[in-house]
């Protein structure tokens, strides 16, 4: 059994070792912010921290990530918004949204190691992070607010209650299944048909 | 018009609303396209009335807006509920917006071609203005004041002179007894008014986005759903020829192989066939995939190879085509010219590779599908389910999830009929949830083209002749596998060229595709526009003049075109309010020319602009690339100027997003983007052997211009795509002195 902590919750997993984490977080807890596109490393959309730094969820395998922390996008800011997601917001800048957990998890490891980085630091940085719909120039101008302190947040809070979260968790997923479908229409259609 | 009808004592939508709640809803398309739908027992289709838009108010305030239109990156889901709020002052943050399901009642949900505001702008305006009209009538009657006294202000109604004011929320039981006006009484906001229509505002999925709430397709989740992984045939066309799913069987997790029939051609939107492995988790499944033990015969395509499908589609572009459109005499006036010019210009398949691969869950039960799809059209999920499990169409419920990139991927639901038939084999919800070498793979791909152009020129370099010549294989292939002639793909950028040539011939050649082709964001004018903005490129290189110089010279006195009028079949696809205006084009040539220095640029050695103009959707562009080639042959895009006339546009920040993500997406076509086959299968895989444009290769900056225009609503999607490869490899020209004719351009050493 593989024991970890995720998002400051103690989980264990008795499946196979070599299973990435990816599918853990998003199969086994319903973690499914972070995101699969590509399963070779080379995209960046299952970037999570580890230990407080980016890796690829989908390259690293259960087996090395036994006592380690995991941090997700759900678990970036406890509560509110971390710097960066104030300023993704201030720039507008997801499209379709598919890549940004893994574009703004690269981007908080980055900040953590540079607080003030140059174009070329974000360059190196965010280059194995895909972003198809081309959202790159808010990407690094929502970088570089967050970086001098332009956005209001509440990022990197002190550790929280272990049941604030647990029961937090799960209802948000609910909800916003209800949020993306629909319910109403068919009973308007049934009455329609009934006319 | 729309006709807008007060449903709010029908009393059955109470289930999503709460009692008092006011239900106002729009029908739009016309009731004949709807009468040959069969709507279930006892009902008299031909006098059923049925809308295919609607709001509610509940008595708390809270405004719910259905949003019919799938939401891909461009924000339409946000978009066309904002243009309702618009209308009757309603505060948007008070605004629920809930995602239709697949019906065709709704009328079109293919979000697909550019046209959701364009299509309905005019409806979401009529509804809005309809629903303040009853609420200022309840307000007013409530106080015992005139109509005219009343006004809507931020979600409330007003009574001005006594300073009186109600929520909507306090008038909806009352406004939900008022008549719904006339279409034809409606007054409507003054622009000047507007507070979100024009401007800047959040989408509505945002919040959700930045925090991982958001959800897709790949995470929809049904309880008790099992994972589903498919192996496929490696050729198009290709049959199982035998399978030994016991090694599979073994991984853990890993619960049952069942196959999924092959499907014959015409491909339309039907799942391939293949051997699936079903298990608990995608893992699971991914691995018991790689035990399988199949035998494919590979059938007729098992020799096709793209090298020879190219030249084989040049070769024919080589010779005489069908004429498409004509004016004067080319031939005659290739005989007075004083130089000709010619060149072949061709360009690859190319994948859609959205960050989200296809992704669907379904449950079969009791003779019906559940779905929930990263679809862009639900109703072609209702269609193409129905037909795979042999059931009603009715009978198929599609809820559209959000989608992570879709380019046109997402209106064909293979993937979703995938999920409803291993669904009906396994007596469980299934979740099928593509692999990114599936994705790759087994694509509907954009189709390689290859084009031929002649230019007859006076002593001065002008064009006196202008013969144009394409070849690609038709997207009703996909329909009808004996389809060798395109027909509404040459309206996208080749029979719409706008230049005021006095002989112009466009010709067209057959062809035929040896895997399933489709459309991909902005379809055929990505390398229309290619060929012919290369080529006018070329030509004012050759006569010593100016590219935008001899561009607006090209394009001749400000005009609308008449296409119909010179005969051609497939000229443009806008009605007359939409004729192709050529002072609209010149207008944002010359924008994007000033806002990037053109004129006072000189090309230095490695470093130069290049520019291409383009109308699709309706949409004028122009776009202008900054790049540098440097030592070693590797290009940096340092900006690009995109201005653009899309007529009205609802969310200004929305389209500025449109063209600034077009121009990374075009910079992945141009640089690239290329999908190549070799005995029939597909080369790539995978970003590593197909990569698309990372940030440090994207254009730095892209600044984007939008013409104020009151003109008619047009595309924002897809018009940024096409004028980026020519304006690039125009550039790369004025920088080196190299002309890429063949895409990508990676394949072209410039060092």
């Amino acid at each position: 059994m593989i024991q970890l902590t995720v998002n400051r919750i103690s989980r264990s997993f008795q499946g196979d070792p070599e299973m990435p984490l990816l599918w853990f977080l998003r199969d086994e807890l319903q973690l499914t912010g972070t995101k699969y596109g590509c399963g070779l490393g080379l995209c960046g959309a299952c970037t999570v921290h580890l230990d407080g730094k980016a890796v690829r969820s989908c390259q690293t395998p259960m087996k090395a990530v036994a006592g380690k922390k995991v941090t997700t996008i759900e678990g970036l800011a406890v509560s509110g918004d971390h710097a960066l997601q104030a300023a993704w917001k201030q720039h507008n800048v997801p499209q379709c949204g598919y890549c940004q957990s893994g574009q703004i998890m690269q981007a908080a490891s980055l900040l953590r190691e540079k607080p003030h980085p140059t174009d070329a630091d974000i360059d190196a940085a965010m280059d194995g992070n895909i972003c198809r719909c081309g959202t790159y120039q808010r990407i690094r101008a929502a970088i570089k607010s967050a970086a001098a302190g332009k956005t209001a947040s509440s990022a990197e809070l002190p550790e929280p209650e272990f049941e604030e979260l647990a029961t937090s968790r799960l209802p948000g997923l609910q909800i916003h299944l209800d949020k993306a479908g629909s319910a109403p229409l068919p009973e308007l259609v049934t009455e329609e048909a009934g006319r | 018009m729309s006709e807008i009808r007060n449903l709010s004592r029908r009393g059955l939508l109470g289930q999503m609303f709460s009692a008092g709640a006011f239900v106002l809803a729009a029908r739009v398309v016309p009731q004949r396209a709807l009468a040959a739908v069969s709507y279930g027992a006892g009902a008299n289709a031909s006098e059923d009335w049925h809308p295919n838009l609607w709001l509610s108010l509940s008595p708390d305030g809270t405004l719910t807006i259905l949003a019919h239109r799938s939401e891909m990156g461009t924000g339409v889901r946000s978009s066309l509920p904002a243009v309702v709020a618009e209308e009757m002052d309603a505060d948007m943050s008070r605004v629920h917006i809930e995602q239709a399901i697949g019906d065709v009642r709704l009328g079109s949900q293919d979000t697909d071609g550019s046209c959701s505001i364009r299509l309905f702008l005019q409806t979401m305006r009529e509804v809005g203005a309809s629903a303040r009209t009853m609420l200022v009538s309840a307000a007013a009657a409530k106080w015992g004041v005139p109509v005219a006294e009343c006004s809507a202000k931020n979600h409330q109604i007003v009574h001005a002179s006594s300073g009186r004011s109600l929520g909507f929320g306090a008038l909806a039981s009352l406004a939900a007894s008022q008549p719904a006006p006339d279409p034809k009484s409606l007054v409507f906001k003054n622009p000047a008014d507007y507070k979100y229509v024009g401007k800047d505002f959040p989408i509505t999925d945002l919040d959700d986005m930045v925090h991982g709430r958001a959800v897709f397709g790949f995470d929809a989740h049904m309880d008790g759903m099992l994972y589903a992984s498919i192996e496929r045939s490696p050729v198009i066309d290709g049959k199982l020829k035998s399978y030994d799913g016991a090694e599979a069987l073994k991984v853990k997790g890993v619960r049952q192989v069942v196959t999924i029939d092959h499907s014959d051609p015409p491909w339309l939107f039907k799942p391939l066939g293949g051997v699936a492995v079903i298990g608990d988790n995608t893992w699971a499944v991914m691995e018991g995939r790689k035990k399988l033990k199949v035998e494919w015969d590979p059938g007729p395509n098992g020799t096709a190879d793209s090298v020879a499908f190219r030249a084989g589609l040049m070769e024919t572009a080589r010779k005489p085509g069908k004429v498409v459109r004509n004016i004067g005499n080319v031939d005659e006036a290739f005989t007075r010219a004083a130089k000709t010019h010619e060149a072949e210009y061709s360009t690859p398949l190319l994948a859609h590779a959205s960050m989200e691969p296809p992704a669907a869950v379904a449950e079969f039960k009791d003779g019906k599908v559940i779905t929930w799809a990263a679809t862009q059209n639900p109703q072609a999920v209702q269609e193409t389910v129905a037909a795979a499990l042999g059931i009603k169409k009715e009978d198929v419920t599609c809820h559209v999830t959000l989608l992570g990139g879709a380019f046109g991927r997402k209106s064909k639901p293979d993937y979703v009929a995938e999920a409803a038939i291993l669904s009906k084999k396994c007596g469980k919800p299934v979740k099928v949830a593509w692999s990114r070498e599936d994705d790759i793979r087994f694509d509907y791909y954009h189709s390689t083209a290859a084009m031929y152009l002649k230019a007859g020129l006076d002593d001065q370099g002008k064009p006196l002749a202008w013969l144009q010549r394409s070849v690609f294989p038709p997207l009703m292939t996909l329909y009808d596998p004996k389809a060798i002639y395109p027909s509404f793909e040459l309206s996208l950028g080749w029979t719409d060229v706008p230049f005021d040539f006095k002989n112009h011939r466009a010709e067209s050649g057959p062809a035929s595709p040896p895997l399933r082709i489709g459309w991909l964001r902005s379809v055929a004018s990505i390398y229309h526009a290619f060929a012919v903005h290369s080529f006018l490129d070329e030509l004012a290189h050759l006569a010593g003049r100016d590219p935008v110089e001899y561009l607006l010279a090209s394009l001749g006195p400000d005009r609308k075109i008449d296409f119909k009028a010179q005969g051609v079949e497939h000229g443009s696809d806008g009605k007359d309010e939409y004729a192709y205006d050529t002072g609209r084009l010149r207008r944002v040539i010359e924008i994007a020319a000033d806002k990037s220095g053109w004129a006072k640029r000189k090309p230095s050695k490695g470093r130069a602009l290049g520019i291409c103009a383009h109308r699709s959707f309706l949409t004028y562009v122009a776009s202008v690339v900054d790049l540098e080639v440097d030592a070693q042959g590797a290009i940096r895009i340092h900006r690009v100027d995109t201005a653009l006339d899309a007529g009205r546009i609802v969310n200004a920040d929305r389209v500025r997003s449109q063209f600034e993500g077009a121009a990374v997406f075009g910079t992945s076509a141009a640089l690239m983007g290329e999908i190549s086959f070799r005995n029939g299968r597909v080369t790539q895989s995978n970003f590593h052997n197909h990569p698309v444009a990372r940030m440090s290769e994207a254009p730095r900056e892209t600044h984007v211009y939008i013409v104020p225009s009151d003109a008619p609503p047009a595309g924002v999607g897809e018009p940024g795509v096409p004028p980026i490869a020519p304006a690039i490899c125009n550039a790369i020209f004025a920088a080196t002195g190299k002309r890429i004719r063949e895409l990508p351009i990676r394949k072209t050493k410039l060092a």
